[in-house]
């Protein structure tokens, strides 16, 4: 109670200000927006080859949209280094959009904060019911026994994406193991020309979290246990996390410049114009590569190969279950038009043409027995999500297993790069030291 | 107002003022005119950092930022996990501090230097002089990022310039990551002096064209040479001058955010984790509010110290001027 | 009387290094503004392969530069307009009047300019919030909340020269003026701002260059509507490819009136420092 009194009574001494603030502002407008009821915003995450392809795919579809409701949407397209921050940011600022996209691992943790509209039969009924999407993208909507906060809007999983020409010129087939995809980069790669087997986005947090979790589910650990506790630092995700990092320290199969790439496009850029034979990329990589010029001939795709003989309590896992969610913010002013939209962006038309367009997969049955998702590559990763791929932990602390880990990885790869040694010894500290950020804030 | 002023006898009368008054105001005027200066310090500097001090009692994490009156007391507990440095964000704050002294000292050892150096090069006339002068003071002109920006792109390990000149010259191979590792260190160092040293320029350039030049022409007379002038004459009367200066450069430089923050966005290498950088990425990247507001609390503390220890040096100044 | 050989020989050699140290980033961003996209992506090349000026066209649509360029604008105007007029009204009182709490006022304003802003962004980030919700004017994003801030970071040093260049006018001036008849307001208005100009021009220039640079809370306060320069100018960077030509002739751009200002105005930033600090 006396703290509240104490917070209140800082509150009113800065609302006394208040007064004059707007004396010596007066006549500036403010930056607020969505007063009208018929406008909705829109906050759409980056699926295409640049925020600008995202405005060039989303706009003509969102004024389909405006034809059929009369509500017009603001769009705007957020990359994803900044996405997350900017959701946190506007669950308390209270300054939200009423539609957005999240990363579905996301799920639950944004779920907590409360911010959230969530889907019960009614809101699910607006949408068109819970049973058109696909079981497996249901998976990751929010935590397990709660209404969640999320529905699927994009499908994806990771595979690997290699240069058939390059394989073939170094007489090298597609590798179907751990050990022969690091045996056959080695073969790709020469750092006199500039060349390197393999090419990663060492600098961005949320793809390294991503391969720190299924490369430790090879190695047989957690991140979390059963009750939600951080189990960073087991054996298994220690080595998970070696063997990812090995491929540019010990392997030398990465150039050391992609300790800087913070995003998938600059990893794909050094694939397609020969620096790198091979990428572990989503399926909407597609897109990017054919946008640079690639085209779908050039390159093969194949499930990222897994550890064999796998260790002791190790499981098949090469993707996680990824994928784009739509949340509704609770305080939208317009539940009802911003339900509408998520419908329009989940019925069947729109599920075939955006998927195509940005090159993901479906999430509702309808739209994936169409025939535009049967060529082999989708089916590849169908495959993926299908057998191999398993959901992230749907917890709230999930979204800073992804800062932590992801970044403390980060931090590994510079070392890396900068030719310093990173062994088991630093990979543990390092994780030790993601757990305990993670705790403090938990 | 102006009535007031139409009876100064009866103001003078009823309470004599220690010290005459050049214009005779009722007693409310002052505050009035101070009234609006102090209420935006207030709102913006004053409230906000008491309203610090309590949330870093709390357990303010992103669940409750939404509702951050009702956040649950953490006690102490931000204060025990910030300042337990056997852990790993107790000793990385330890060491923020550590970078923060070194980047500090370095950068405004070099500053000062720079300065020095370039006024008493640019202290006589001579062609040319009046460009050089406008020409050193354009880093501190150019807005922060603008500047800084082109030194990430001139850094940067396959396209930058600083590669491409030292292999040229053959000094190195030319792929050194200036961005990554302890190099960090060096950049960061780099950047801020190429933007802080026009300021101590500018300001000891000022101070010497308050000496006069018959101090100068005596020394020569007298046959002392270059550097026991500047030993003998220049430094001391520039004292003053110093002595706001290098505080001045001090806090710019302990305080800086700017750098790192557009050199590395938002992964800062251990070697380049300023202070303020360091409490704004454990707020922000875990949302961790209540121990980034116990870190901030223990950066005012040690700035109080620091200021404690130097103020009384300069205080009599800071009342004069 | 000549200056010795060895002075002049160190004079040209120190002075050149000097230059070359300042003028290499500003010689790479004029050259890279110049340059086609090709040039800037692979290794760094000295003079551009051919030169351009479409960065300079292209820069406006890439981003929403224009935007973002008025905001700056209106933000820092602002800031300064009314930075400016609170330290004058706040200099005069001080410098003229001698009153219970003038040296505490003085210490807390002063001292305010030594801590960190990240010490107040969290707090007054939930306040702006919690204000917000409390008036139902979204304050938090808002350009209002920016001037708010901003006007804030000049003020001490703007009172404290202010302050210098106020009392190094003779009071007999004001007691003129009130024999006249004028109050208060009248002397500061008619002796005492003309006879400051030049330190309220170094004043404003540099209010207005504190907040054209401000990064740390633009990061955090501001969202698409209200983002400045400083905050916009990263998102060259965010999409496919790093624009670097664009995002050198952008800096350029956007560097180019605070810099002109500053070099004319400097002179007078002199002054007051030396009003301030060295008399």
């Amino acid at each position: 109670m006396r703290r509240r009194t104490l917070g209140t009574a800082l509150l009113a001494a800065a609302a006394l200000t208040t007064t004059t603030l707007t004396s010596c502002s007066s006549g500036e407008g403010s930056g607020d927006s969505g007063g009208e009821a018929q406008t909705l915003t829109y906050w759409a995450s980056n699926q295409g080859t640049s925020l600008d392809n995202d405005k060039e795919i989303l706009t003509p579809e969102l004024e389909k949209f405006t034809q059929q409701t009369g509500i017009e949407v603001e769009l705007e397209v957020i990359p994803w280094d900044s996405l997350l921050n900017r959701i946190l940011s506007a669950t308390t600022s209270g300054e939200a959009p009423d539609v957005l996209n999240i990363g579905n691992t996301w799920s639950a943790s944004l779920q907590a904060t409360g911010a959230f509209l969530p889907f019960e039969d009614e809101q699910y009924e607006a949408i068109g019911g819970k049973d058109k999407f696909l079981q497996s993208s249901l998976s990751s909507t929010g935590a397990e026994g709660e209404p969640p906060t999320s529905v699927p809007l994009y499908g994806l999983a990771y595979g690997l994406f290699y240069n058939k020409q390059m394989f073939a010129d170094a007489g090298v087939q597609p590798p179907t193991t751990w050990a022969q995809l690091v045996d056959a980069a080695k073969r790709l790669t020469d750092p006199a020309t500039g060349t390197y087997g393999m090419t990663v986005a060492g600098a961005s947090y949320t793809e390294n979290a991503h391969f720190a979790f299924m490369f430790g589910k090879q190695n047989g650990a957690e991140f979390f246990d059963d009750s939600g506790e951080p189990t960073f630092t087991e054996e298994g995700n220690v080595a998970g996390l070696k063997q990812y990092l090995d491929l540019m320290a010990s392997d030398q199969v990465v150039s050391p410049s992609a300790a800087e790439h913070p995003t998938t496009n600059d990893m794909i850029g050094d694939f397609t114009s020969g620096k790198a034979a091979m990428f572990m990329g989503q399926n909407n990589s597609a897109a990017t590569i054919e946008s640079n010029g690639m085209t779908g001939e050039q390159y093969g795709v194949i499930p990222i190969p897994i550890l064999d003989p796998l260790p002791s309590g190790g499981q098949r896992v090469n993707s996680h279950v990824a994928g784009i969610n739509m949340s509704v913010f609770a305080d939208s002013d317009n539940t009802e038009g911003a339900l509408q939209l998520v419908e329009f962006m989940t019925n069947k038309e729109e599920q075939v043409v955006l998927n195509q367009k940005f090159g993901s997969l479906p999430v509702t049955e309808e739209a994936s027995s169409d025939p535009a998702f049967q060529t082999e590559n989708l089916k590849i990763f169908n495959s993926v999500l299908a057998d191999t791929a398993a959901a992230l932990p749907m917890i709230p602390n999930e979204s800073q297993f992804e800062t932590t880990v992801g970044q403390a990885m980060q931090d590994l790869f510079g070392r890396i790069a900068t030719g310093q040694s990173v062994g088991e010894a630093e990979i543990t500290e390092a994780l030790e030291g993601a757990q305990e950020q993670m705790a403090s804030g938990a | 107002m102006a009535t007031t002023t139409s009876t100064p006898g009866v103001v003078a009368g009823r309470r004599p003022p220690r010290r005459p008054r050049s214009v005779l105001a009722p007693r409310w005027l002052p505050y009035a005119l101070l009234a609006p200066a102090l209420l935006f310090e207030l709102l913006v500097h004053i409230v906000p950092m008491v309203t610090g001090i309590y949330i870093s009692t709390l357990k303010l994490n992103q669940f409750f930022v939404r509702r951050w009156l009702e956040a649950p007391s953490a006690g102490i507990d931000n204060f025990s996990v910030a300042l337990n440095f056997d852990g790993a964000i107790g000793s990385s704050l330890l060491r923020s501090f550590g970078v923060t002294f070194a980047f500090t000292v370095a950068t405004l050892a070099f500053s000062w230097a720079l300065g020095m150096f370039a006024a008493v090069l640019l202290q006589r006339d001579f062609r040319g002089r009046a460009l050089l002068r406008t020409l050193f003071l354009i880093p501190y002109a150019l807005p922060v990022y603008a500047g800084v920006i082109t030194w990430k792109f001139m850094l940067g390990r396959d396209n930058g310039m600083v590669n491409a000149l030292l292999g040229d010259l053959g000094i190195t191979d030319g792929d050194t990551f200036w961005l990554l590792g302890g190099n960090a260190f060096a950049s960061t160092v780099v950047v801020a002096v190429w933007r802080l040293w026009p300021f101590a320029f500018l300001t000891l350039m000022a101070g010497l064209q308050s000496i006069p030049n018959d101090v100068y022409e005596a020394a020569a007379v007298d046959g002392a040479g270059l550097w026991q002038q500047f030993r003998s004459f220049t430094l001391p009367m520039l004292r003053p001058v110093n002595q706001v200066l290098l505080l001045v450069l001090f806090l710019w430089s302990f305080n800086d955010f700017n750098v790192p923050y557009i050199l590395f966005g938002q992964s800062v290498p251990a070697s380049a984790d300023l202070i303020s950088i360091h409490v704004y990425q454990s707020s922000f990247i875990t949302w961790n509010f209540g121990v980034g507001s116990a870190m901030s609390v223990l950066l005012l503390l040690v700035l109080l110290v620091i200021t404690a220890v130097y103020l009384p040096l300069t205080n009599r100044r800071l009342r004069d001027a | 009387m000549r200056d010795p050989l060895s002075f002049r020989v160190l004079r040209v050699v120190g002075l050149s290094l000097l230059s070359l140290f300042v003028l290499a980033p500003i010689y790479v961003m004029v050259s890279s503004s110049l340059k086609p996209l090709g040039d800037v992506q692979g290794e760094f090349t000295w003079i551009p392969s051919t030169l351009t000026v479409q960065p300079f066209v292209d820069i406006w649509s890439t981003i929403p530069l224009a935007r973002y360029f008025a905001n700056s604008l209106v933000i820092s105007l602002l800031a300064t307009l009314c930075s400016v007029v609170l330290a004058i009204s706040a200099a005069y009182a001080i410098s003229r009047y001698r009153f219970r709490g003038r040296s505490a006022f003085r210490v807390t304003v002063l001292s305010t300019q030594m801590f960190p802003g990240i010490l107040f962004l969290l707090p007054l980030y939930l306040i702006f919030v919690n204000l917000g919700q409390l008036t139902g004017f979204a304050l938090q994003g808002s350009r209002v909340a920016l001037v708010i801030t901003y006007l804030t970071f000049s003020l001490p040093f703007a009172i404290w020269m202010l302050v210098g260049y106020f009392d190094s006018i003779p009071r007999e001036l004001d007691e003129a003026a009130h024999v006249d008849g004028a109050g208060p307001v009248g002397a500061l208005v008619r002796v005492i701002l003309p006879s400051a100009a030049p330190g309220i021009a170094a004043v404003s220039i540099y209010s207005f260059m504190t907040a054209w640079g401000e990064t740390l809370f633009a990061s955090v306060m501001t969202n698409s509507t209200s983002r400045t320069l400083a905050i916009g100018l990263r998102e060259y960077s965010t999409q496919t490819n790093v624009y670097w030509n664009e995002v050198m002739a952008a800096s350029l751009v956007v560097s180019v009136p605070v810099v002109a200002g500053f070099l004319l105005l400097q002179r007078y930033l002199v002054q007051g420092l030396t009003a301030g600090a060295v008399k």
